[in-house]
């Protein structure tokens, strides 16, 4: 077996094109009515603004169309959600849930 | 412990960590539309198709008397029990034993619980899995494959002392490049004790160039037959703190590349471990002849008994079955725990070692400074870590008793 070349830590910034890896799956919990992300030995508990935001992730939209995309739809200061998408994503690239 | 604290204000996670005597699942409240009977389901199953395994690690957890072939579950009914947890609410299946893929029939099994709507995650020892084989999992649907090892690949004849299985090291290597090849996420569960915490850092750096996303550094529980070999097993004082120093530096300079979950060792620990993250909270466990425990150490405390899933629902046995109505929550608690601080965080720590060590599951388990037995308890660790450590009790059917069996196949150790 070859050895895979040593990794590097995802960085998120506004031109990442983030998605979420085949097999972290996100869906809803009907019997407990809410979202959860499955992942190897882990649940993870999104709001909505995660699942809206997750939703967006496909891997072709970059986080500032994510960014642009949800300023309109809440009318809010677009800097402010970039900034909190950026956190958030980074955080879950650290987890191994989003690649970029 | 396995990190468990939120990790920002929109995401919020739940660890399921199944080890070698301990399990953990800190579950989130429901909202009030959740169906009541969910809300209260476990989210992890741990099933153990089978007790027949072809490596004898003397920490094994399972009982010292293994379930027989013969008693074992048919396909059918285990294709029911992953349909009843589907439909209870549980969200994950750890895929275990013994060696699962032992179990001719692992392929329908997977279908079921992948169909069931379960995230499915397989326990390997690896050494049975041919390519092939690991491909068709994955097409009945295999979400995460977790392969234990005993050692560094530079270490493999230490490695295949332990497992007591010849080549193990090499194959288990093969098999993980498989996983990484197919595109599945991959977990190395590295054991840790005497015999091999020296190379912990080498460990993690080996889990690393096998493309694995996470690896479990998991001290061995001194249970079942971890607690026969105790004596073998146990790692000093210095070299816990070592291993935990080593741990918290490699977290850092791998974030984003592995996450490292850990499991230490109550010996050495603050305060006891929360049992099960609460008995009869988070986690059912299905035995390969199908008794359904609180914990896959349940039967140690022998007054307990036992509800199966060929006689009754999974469900009606988690809400109502006499063994895990008895120490869920928190009314059975005597004091010191009953008037404790700490009562649902750590439950009093764990049951069976309770039982083991008092004669009375309800006691504080020992681990608790708490307990009058702590001083004696703490006591054993330190002594033993530091004598010459005894030859394995390698796990094996009748192998527990009387006497110590010979390795079946010696080989040298170069640790």
């Amino acid at each position: 077996m070859s050895q895979p070349a040593p990794r590097q830590r995802t960085v998120i910034s506004a031109a990442s094109k983030p998605a979420m890896p085949p097999h972290i799956k996100m869906r809803h919990d009907a019997g407990r009515d809410r979202w959860i992300i499955l992942a190897p030995e882990r649940v993870f508990d999104p709001d909505e603004i995660a699942v809206e935001v997750l939703k967006l992730c496909d891997g072709a939209r970059t986080v500032g169309d994510i960014a642009d995309h949800l300023a309109k739809e809440y009318n809010a200061p677009r800097e402010d959600i970039e900034a909190d998408i950026i956190t958030m994503l980074q955080d879950l690239a650290d987890k191994g849930v989003v690649k970029a | 412990m396995s990190d468990t604290a939120p990790s920002d204000k929109h995401v919020t996670e739940e660890t399921l960590t199944l080890d070698a005597g301990e399990m953990r699942c800190e579950s989130a409240p429901a909202s009030e539309q959740a169906d009541p009977m969910c809300a209260r389901a476990p989210v992890g199953l741990l099933a153990e198709l089978t007790h027949r395994c072809p490596l004898q690690c003397p920490y094994c957890s399972n009982p010292l008397e293994l379930e027989k072939v013969n008693t074992e579950l048919s396909t059918e009914e285990w294709k029911k029990v992953m349909r009843e947890a589907g439909q209870l609410g549980i969200l994950q299946v750890h895929l275990s034993g013994g060696e699962p893929t032992i179990r001719r029939d692992l392929e329908e099994i997977v279908k079921a619980a992948s169909e069931a709507g379960l995230y499915t995650n397989l326990i390997t020892a690896a050494v049975l899995l041919k390519r092939d084989r690991l491909e068709k999992l994955q097409q009945c649907g295999l979400d995460h494959v977790q392969i234990s090892f005993q050692d560094v690949d530079t270490a493999a004849a230490n490695a295949d002392r332990i497992a007591g299985y010849e080549g193990g090291s090499a194959k288990k290597k093969e098999v993980a490049g498989w996983v990484r090849e197919l595109g599945m996420p991959l977990t190395v569960n590295a054991p840790i004790h005497r015999h091999n915490i020296h190379n912990v850092e080498a460990m993690i750096d080996y889990a690393v160039a096998l493309g694995a996303g996470r690896i479990e550094v998991a001290h061995v529980q001194y249970y079942a037959w971890a607690l026969k070999n105790r004596a073998s097993l146990m790692p000093t004082r210095e070299a816990f703190m070592e291993a935990a120093r080593i741990v918290e530096r490699k977290r850092e300079e791998l974030k984003g590349v592995i996450v490292i979950d850990a499991v230490v060792p109550d010996y050495y620990a603050k305060f006891p471990k929360p049992c099960m993250g609460g008995w009869g909270k988070g986690i059912i466990n299905v035995t390969p002849s199908g008794k359904v425990l609180p914990c896959h150490a349940a039967e140690s405390i022998t007054h307990l008994e036992f509800d199966n899933v060929r006689d009754k629902p999974l469900g009606e046995i988690w809400l109502y079955g006499s063994a895990f109505q008895k120490y869920r929550g928190t009314s059975w608690m005597k004091e010191p725990c009953r008037s404790c601080a700490r009562r649902e965080i750590d439950y009093g720590g764990c049951r069976c070692q309770a039982f083991a060590l008092t004669g009375d599951a309800a006691n504080t388990d020992p681990a608790c400074s708490l307990s009058p037995l702590h001083a004696e308890w703490a006591k054993v660790a330190e002594v033993e870590s530091h004598l010459s450590p005894p030859a394995f009790i390698y796990r094996r059917p009748g192998g527990a008793t009387p006497k110590p069996a010979a390795e079946k196949k010696p080989v040298t150790s170069d640790a």
